[in-house]
């Protein structure tokens, strides 16, 4: 697919993300909104994976580490045709399973992991890129973090064992937005070099454009280095991103954007119902 | 107990190629050969206990059966909360050990102590929680334990142990073994304390009182067959474990019976106090400072038959 039609895709769950967060009252609308286009570009680009058949061994596996990003992921895994898309009319609604974060997975075809407490997701998808080279099998693991995810130390437990079994099927894709729930990332815990404390921690990293598709496809079809190092992608991110007025500003990591917002945020994004 | 536990992950790995061994940097020679007959089965995971957890939740989400073995507080205490969301929120097939539990470290000091590990993984949904014996104990936990779907704590001694004589042709998660028949009072014993159970049946007996034993290997699901059946059936019935008195299976069994209507048998709980040991210590020491001796226990409920029969 090329990249123009993966961003109308991207754009397309922005409008669905904030009408939802409007409709339930969902917040983490700038979190979701930073991974919108990562998302895109793994569902619709690079996992090799069938929604008929979403449980297929040798699926390759896609972890939302940072678990407050659901209601993006939620829209994708509908979009991609994990279950029909009218089940999202239940979102939020008591007795149902769209929520906040992700369920379980066999609540939900699609997820592979009930993440939402930060930390988690790495290790669980390095046990699964594990569990590849014992029953040699060939799918790829892909993890997607936060950067207030890394100040968890068990995702740096995770990062050197991955280096020191050599776990080439494994990748971590940091949505690296520059904020956490109340602060700057980097003000809360020093993070930077970002990049280079995975380079140290044993993993073939990089740092790209995170909303740049042609760039994402570039990273995620990366032929494996020869070194059999797990690989890191520092993807530059905006928080908000495609809502001039929600963009960089961390109040929309609560808030909830009124009909007026939203009737602005999707003229913005140039969806009109 | 340990050897006896690697010895049987070496033996079932040979039928089962799912089965996966995680350490937490211990065990130093003692899965020898299992890494020689399953060499890519076997990750020392070192001092990472948090993403040993994930690790496994990740394996077993895989397909695989993955056991993880280390120390007891690092294995339940210290990732505690992989242990609830990645094993237990998933209900994952990971089969968690903790080597060295009770006072089995008490050289090492309350660090390494382990007195609260049955209370907390009881009190989580989808958890079975095992304490065997002695290593035939082990042995069928461990056989039991992987034909389990859900995750199974399993909680062992060091090594030496006694082995205990019972009949050991059945065994069943949830169904209490027992050990020796008694028409006047039951003793109740969970994990690595039987020996010293046995011992006190021995004393009350040589004082007249006739003593039933039962082994609980099971502290979670709680056998309450066996439970319902005792407190009918004796005045005294009492249970001792090498583990705090909040929260063990003598704890369990008082939460069952608070629910029932009132019974035959009354409750007497021997554990450990609701402290931090602070002095330095052996094993027998630590026992003896908490009453878990045979002197103690056969004194006690003695008393307590005799009051039950006036």
């Amino acid at each position: 697919m090329e990249p123009k039609k993966l961003q109308g895709i991207a754009n397309e769950i922005r409008g669905r993300i904030i009408s939802n967060s409007h409709k339930t009252k969902m917040p983490h609308l700038g979190s979701c909104l930073s991974c919108v286009d990562i998302l895109v570009a793994i569902y619709f680009y690079s996992l090799k994976i069938d929604p008929a058949n979403p449980r297929d061994p040798d699926r390759d596996r896609f972890i939302l580490s940072k678990g407050h990003g659901a209601p993006a992921l939620f829209q994708v895994l509908a979009m991609k045709g994990f279950y029909p898309e009218s089940m999202l009319d239940s979102y939020g609604e008591d007795g149902g399973v769209f929520a906040e974060h992700p369920p379980t997975p066999d609540q939900l075809d699609g997820i592979e992991a009930a993440t939402g407490s930060l930390g988690h997701g790495l290790p669980i998808g390095l046990g699964m890129a594990l569990s590849a080279r014992i029953q040699e099998q060939s799918y790829n693991v892909v993890a997607l973090l936060s950067d207030g995810e890394c100040n968890e130390g068990s995702i740096w437990e995770a990062a050197m064992m991955a280096a020191a079994k050599k776990v080439d099927n494994l990748m971590v894709i940091i949505d690296f937005n520059k904020w956490q729930a109340t602060g700057r990332s980097e003000e809360i815990l020093a993070l930077t070099p970002l990049v280079d404390k995975w380079r140290a921690f044993g993993w073939d990293a990089c740092e790209i454009e995170g909303h740049d598709m042609g760039q994402l496809i570039d990273v995620l079809t990366k032929e494996k280095n020869s070194e059999g190092k797990p690989i890191a992608v520092i993807a530059h991110t905006v928080k908000g991103k495609g809502v001039s007025f929600m963009e960089d500003d961390n109040n929309w990591h609560y808030r909830i954007p009124s009909e007026e917002e939203l009737a602005s945020a999707r003229k913005e994004l140039g969806l009109f119902k | 107990m340990r050897n006896a536990f690697a010895d049987e992950v070496t033996k079932l790995s040979m039928d089962d190629s799912r089965i996966v061994i995680l350490s937490g940097d211990i065990g130093n020679k003692l899965f020898d050969k299992f890494k020689e007959q399953s060499g890519k089965s076997f990750f020392n995971c070192g001092v990472a206990e948090a993403n040993m957890m994930g690790v496994a939740a990740g394996m077993a989400l895989s397909g695989l059966r993955p056991i993880i073995y280390t120390i007891t507080p690092f294995t339940t205490t210290r990732c505690y909360e992989q242990i609830r969301i990645d094993a237990c929120y998933h209900n994952v097939p990971v089969i968690i050990v903790g080597t060295g539990s009770g006072f089995t470290y008490a050289e090492l000091g309350p660090t390494h102590h382990s007195c609260e590990d049955l209370a907390i993984m009881r009190v989580l949904p989808n958890m079975t929680v095992l304490a065997p014996a002695d290593e035939v104990e082990l042995r069928q936990c461990l056989r039991a334990a992987l034909k389990q779907k859900s995750p199974v704590y399993i909680r062992i001694g060091k090594k030496g142990e006694a082995v205990t004589a019972k009949k050991n042709d059945h065994f069943e998660i949830g169904e209490s073994i027992t050990v020796r028949e008694g028409s006047d009072i039951c003793l109740i014993s969970t994990g690595i304390l039987l020996p010293i159970v046995m011992k006190a049946a021995e004393n009350l007996s040589s004082q007249g009182v006739s003593v039933r034993v039962e082994s609980f290997h099971t502290v979670k699901p709680l056998d309450e067959k066996t439970i319902n059946d005792v407190f009918s059936r004796y005045p005294v019935v009492a249970v001792a474990e090498e583990h705090s008195r909040v929260g063990g299976l003598g704890s369990n069994i008082s939460e069952w019976l608070a629910r029932q209507a009132p019974m035959k048998g009354r409750l007497i709980t021997f554990g450990v106090d609701d402290e931090f040991m602070h002095e330095v210590g052996s094993q027998n020491y630590a026992r003896k400072k908490y009453g878990l001796t045979e002197e103690n226990i056969s004194r006690q409920i003695f008393t307590a038959y005799k009051d039950a029969s006036i």
